[in-house]
């Protein structure tokens, strides 16, 4: 099994998801390109974390079509992504590397070697043993990154990268995000933190009640919002 | 008390006849509960990850077999192997293997229905993780069996529990027979009916720590496992 070329650009084309009798997702069409990471923005229950499963090709939208590079292949090869609460397996810190490395289909003589790379990446090789499920937010974390750079992809999605965490470790884990940034990796991430987004991102996508209101350049996006709804987000009124 | 006194004497004196019978307790209990997770997690695992139509009636049934009536599956067995039954060209009926044939029957639905459980738990957990890591369904499996494997411990105790506890079905497959099926719990009902008191304490302080130091060493494991990977 081949990987493509590349898996971008993501496209989504008049995606829908209906869970039930609700929407989830809109009619949401959207190209994800080469570049600076892209922020996902929107009030809780917009439906952040829908799009991003969906553009990472683990939920199959009910409605429209999503296409890697063109194609419509299924495969993970290419995508990570990390949860809003990642899940630790019950294993030593560089047990959970070396099972996401090994699903990632790395060889196994390579994998000791891979293993404290990406934890030198994440600065965690003093925490090499420690049972992952004991180490703090903020270092599960940093690890789920590590599982997820594991892979090599070429887009990395995160749902909330920093939620919870406390301002050192989320300068911590804005930090790996910029070093996979300068690697060449395209980042897109929900998150509801607006400083985060200014900080990290070049463009921005504004969800509402699993509709896209407005794509925007992180810079006019901030300064000129171009829908009232997205200027009342960032003055802080509540938008539904 | 002289009866405590002289089961104590017994213990101590290394009685030949009682270390027999413990030995083949333990080999008969702890071969079924072997034979009983063989087969027990394969199917649990089996049974945790798959999605069919009647799942539910298949893990009630299980569930219930947990509670077989230990003396009907004896009769079962009994009826099976005894020489005029459909096994009863293999001449077990009487041996120490009908008594593990009886007991992995009665220990593997707990082992099978509580690792059913157990897996699926961790399954919910993981789901979304290891799909997202690419895991294939074998991968899977592996990493479910292996992270639970504290928890299977408890399972295989639980098993074993039974197994050790069991006195209806290897009395009637095994026919309690002095020196050759004989096992603690046959012995325990046997004496006390004889009315030789000291043996059946004895045998019963004998089964009671073998019971424990065996689940001490296992939450040692424990412990010791839960340390290392959380």
């Amino acid at each position: 099994m081949r990987a493509p070329a590349s898996d971008l650009p993501i496209v989504l084309a008049a995606v829908g998801v209906r869970a039930g009798t609700q929407d989830i997702l809109r009619d949401v069409s959207l190209v994800f390109q080469p570049g600076a990471p892209t922020a996902i923005l929107g009030p809780n229950g917009a439906g952040k974390s829908t799009l991003i499963r969906v553009a990472a090709g683990l939920l199959q939208p009910s409605l429209g079509s999503v296409t890697w590079g063109g194609l419509s292949a299924k495969s993970l090869q290419r995508r990570a992504i990390v949860f809003q609460r990642p899940v630790m397996l019950r294993r030593s810190v560089a047990g959970n590397l070396a099972f996401a490395l090994a699903a990632a289909g790395c060889p196994r003589a390579h994998c000791a070697a891979a293993v404290e790379r990406l934890l030198a990446r994440v600065s965690l090789g003093a925490l090499h043993d420690r049972p992952a499920r004991r180490l703090s937010g903020g270092e599960q974390q940093r690890l789920a990154l590590a599982r997820a750079l594991a892979r090599e992809p070429e887009i990395l999605f995160l749902d909330e990268p920093t939620n919870n965490l406390d301002p050192a470790a989320t300068k911590a884990v804005e930090a790996i995000i910029r070093d996979a940034d300068a690697s060449g990796i395209k980042v897109v991430m929900a998150t509801h933190d607006l400083g985060q987004a200014r900080r990290l991102c070049g463009d921005v996508v504004f969800l509402a009640n699993g509709a896209v209101v407005e794509t925007a350049g992180a810079a006019d996006f901030f300064s000129r919002p171009r829908t009232e709804k997205a200027a009342a987000f960032l003055r802080g009124d509540i938008v539904e | 008390m002289s009866g405590f006194h002289t089961a104590m004497e017994l213990v101590l004196q290394g009685d030949a006849s009682l270390y027999a019978i413990v030995r083949l307790s333990l080999l008969v209990s702890l071969s079924a509960v072997v034979i009983a997770a063989l087969v027990g997690f394969p199917f649990g695992a089996w049974l945790a990850l798959t999605r069919f139509p009647g799942r539910d009636a298949v893990i009630i049934v299980l569930n219930a077999c947990m509670g077989l009536p230990p003396v009907v599956i004896g009769l079962a067995v009994f009826l099976l192997l005894s020489r005029s039954g459909p096994l009863g060209s293999w001449g077990l009926l009487f041996t120490p293997q009908a008594m593990v044939i009886a007991e992995a029957i009665l220990v593997a639905p707990i082992v099978a229905a509580l690792a059913r459980q157990t897996i699926e738990d961790l399954w919910l957990e993981y789901r979304a993780e290891l799909e997202a890591m690419g895991a294939t369904p074998l991968r899977r499996v592996g990493a479910l069996l292996w992270d639970a494997r504290l928890s299977l411990l408890t399972v295989l105790l639980a098993g074993f529990g039974r197994a050790a506890a069991e006195v209806g079905a290897v009395m009637i497959v095994g026919g309690n027979i002095d020196g050759f099926t004989r096992t603690m719990t046959t012995a325990i009902a046997l004496e006390t009916s004889k009315g030789d008191l000291p043996l059946a304490m004895g045998l019963g302080a004998v089964l009671i720590a073998i019971v424990v130091a065996i689940n001490g060493v296992v939450w040692g494991m424990r412990s010791y496992g839960e340390r290392k990977a959380g």
